[in-house]
């Protein structure tokens, strides 16, 4: 690790102002960021300890929903009660991923942080163009069979890590920010970036915004809902393909659906307006295929992720029917 | 220089931009002087001598290091000491009591479940840590909660032994405990 200065502001807005564009790191959980630290990925001159906040509740006040604070682990998350009855769908996905001891620490806006586990990204000995802008993409002819599918660059085919935010893109949630200018609300579908021309970005927070919380709308389609994480191994490992799957029903039709995707791009992956069509539709697996069709629209494989185009649509599929009959979410 | 066979101690100068940190460790307190890239890992085995704690890939992915942080499992190797001053930090040398071993330490001789012993103090941490959420209902779910600690020797069966008869020793004594 590189050296750095330690502080502890004790307000929101200490924490805004002792944080410095491009050399300061806000730390919380700490999980990843220690260990790109570690890995000389990360070289903060200054690291901003925000655990001393008061954003470690989850408030259940609201009649609009349930407000996350940015400092809950993403363990107190996934097991909280009203969370696991309201919003099965963030339950199974915090509980998809990472261990125990990860989950423990990592807190709910340090899950929205995550950086990529491209493993070019990791190593210093290698051009990468999202931790050095210009040197170069490693994995578009390297061993990809972790990377996008969808929304890449030439620039960049990283993917975004996270199982709770693929959730959280799926129930609509919200972001609460206060930066330099005050408090912001930024919708989760805005908050992670494509990589563009400029993939050393992950996402639209601006030098010294602050994640204070996180919002989920009233809407957490508890009856009809499943998560589903295709892997390499069973438990702790990141997804190849994973589905948040959400649905509302009358009778079998449908009033509301939606679906993310983890696994395939830079960000969540998810088409509002392809959901739209199936309002009104049977839930069948004709009409899910239809939606998997269209989230896959233009889906690009690079040799060894070419598979990703078979089996996100087939994921797809399968975790709606998992949904619609909650039984089988499990299987 | 030529070696002497005098024992020199030479005083250790405070590392640059160093921070008086209080650790509560096993119920004591310790006064330490660290930089702040000090993992807790590292705190624990070079300030505090307790080599319990293992370190393994030193990257959270093993396991080795799982220390209880009020009473949670975590990765120490994850975890800046600095940032570690209000809790209350359990390593496996705190886990026994002048009665003997904790009941998750005597499951683990009994079924055997080490090898070499590398990964033992963190497994067996990651296993009170799941007491202590009164999670394991399943055999699944004990598998699913335990996979953050890895044996390179392959006890997983014993370790799985072990983990799910203290398990159940915990539900029955909560269960009369409830009567």
């Amino acid at each position: 690790m590189n050296n750095f200065s330690y502080q502890r502001p004790d307000s929101i807005q200490d924490a805004v102002t002792a944080t410095k564009p491009k050399t300061s790191k806000i730390i919380a959980g700490g999980t990843n960021l220690v260990d790109l630290m570690k890995y000389r990925v990360e070289n903060p001159d200054e690291v901003i300890d925000i655990t001393h906040l008061a954003l470690d509740t989850i408030d259940t006040s609201s009649s609009e929903g349930l407000r996350l604070g940015a400092l809950v682990t993403n363990a107190d998350t996934a097991y909280h009660t009203e969370v696991k009855q309201n919003y099965p769908l963030l339950s199974e996905a915090i509980l998809a991923g990472a261990s125990t001891q990860l989950r423990n620490k990592a807190t709910d806006g340090g899950n929205l942080m995550q950086r990529t586990r491209c493993y070019y990204f990791y190593d210093t000995a290698t051009p990468c163009n999202k931790r050095e802008p210009g040197s170069g993409c490693s994995a578009l002819k390297g061993f990809n069979r972790i990377h996008a599918i969808l929304g890449e660059s030439e620039h960049c085919i990283a993917t975004h890590p996270s199982d709770m935010c693929v959730a959280l893109a799926a129930l609509d949630a919200t972001v609460n920010v206060t930066g330099v200018d005050g408090e912001r609300k930024i919708p989760i579908l805005d908050f992670h970036r494509l990589p563009g021309d400029e993939p050393e970005k992950d996402n639209n927070l601006k030098p010294g915004d602050v994640i204070t919380s996180i919002d989920l709308p009233k809407k957490g389609f508890s009856e009809n809902s499943a998560y589903l994480k295709v892997r390499d191994r069973e438990s702790y490992a990141f997804a190849l393909v994973s589905v948040a799957a959400a649905l509302e029903l009358d009778g079998n039709i449908i009033k509301d659906i939606r679906v993310a995707l983890g696994g395939v791009a830079h960000k969540p992956w998810r088409k509002p307006e392809a959901e739209k069509k199936l309002i009104g539709k049977p839930a069948t697996e004709e009409s899910f295929k239809l939606l998997a069709e269209e989230l896959l629209k233009g889906a690009k494989g690079y040799g060894d992720n070419d598979f990703k185009i078979t089996l996100a649509p087939r994921a797809i599929v399968r975790a709606l029917m998992n949904a619609k009959d909650k039984t089988k979410s499990n299987d | 220089m030529k070696p002497t066979n005098q024992e020199t101690k030479l005083a250790s100068p405070s590392p640059p931009n160093s921070h008086e940190i209080i650790l509560n460790v096993n119920g004591k307190k310790h006064n330490l002087n660290i930089a702040p890239w000090t993992t807790l890992l590292d705190a624990l085995r070079h300030e505090l001598k307790l080599t319990g704690t293992k370190k393994g890939c030193d990257h959270g992915q093993c396991g080795a290091c799982t220390v209880l942080v009020d009473g949670k499992n975590v990765n120490s190797c994850l975890c800046l000491a600095v940032m570690h001053e209000d809790v209350e930090i359990t390593t496996v040398e705190g886990l026994a009591t002048e009665k003997g071993l904790h009941p998750v330490q005597e499951a683990f001789v009994k079924h055997d479940a080490y090898q070499c012993g590398y990964c033992t103090p963190g497994q067996i941490c990651s296993t009170v840590g799941l007491l202590n959420m009164d999670k394991g209902d399943t055999p699944d779910e004990i598998r699913d909660l335990m996979s953050g600690n890895l044996c390179r020797c392959g006890a997983y069966n014993n370790i799985y032994a072990a983990v799910t008869e203290v398990k159940e020793q915990y539900s029955k004594s909560q269960k009369q405990q409830a009567k």
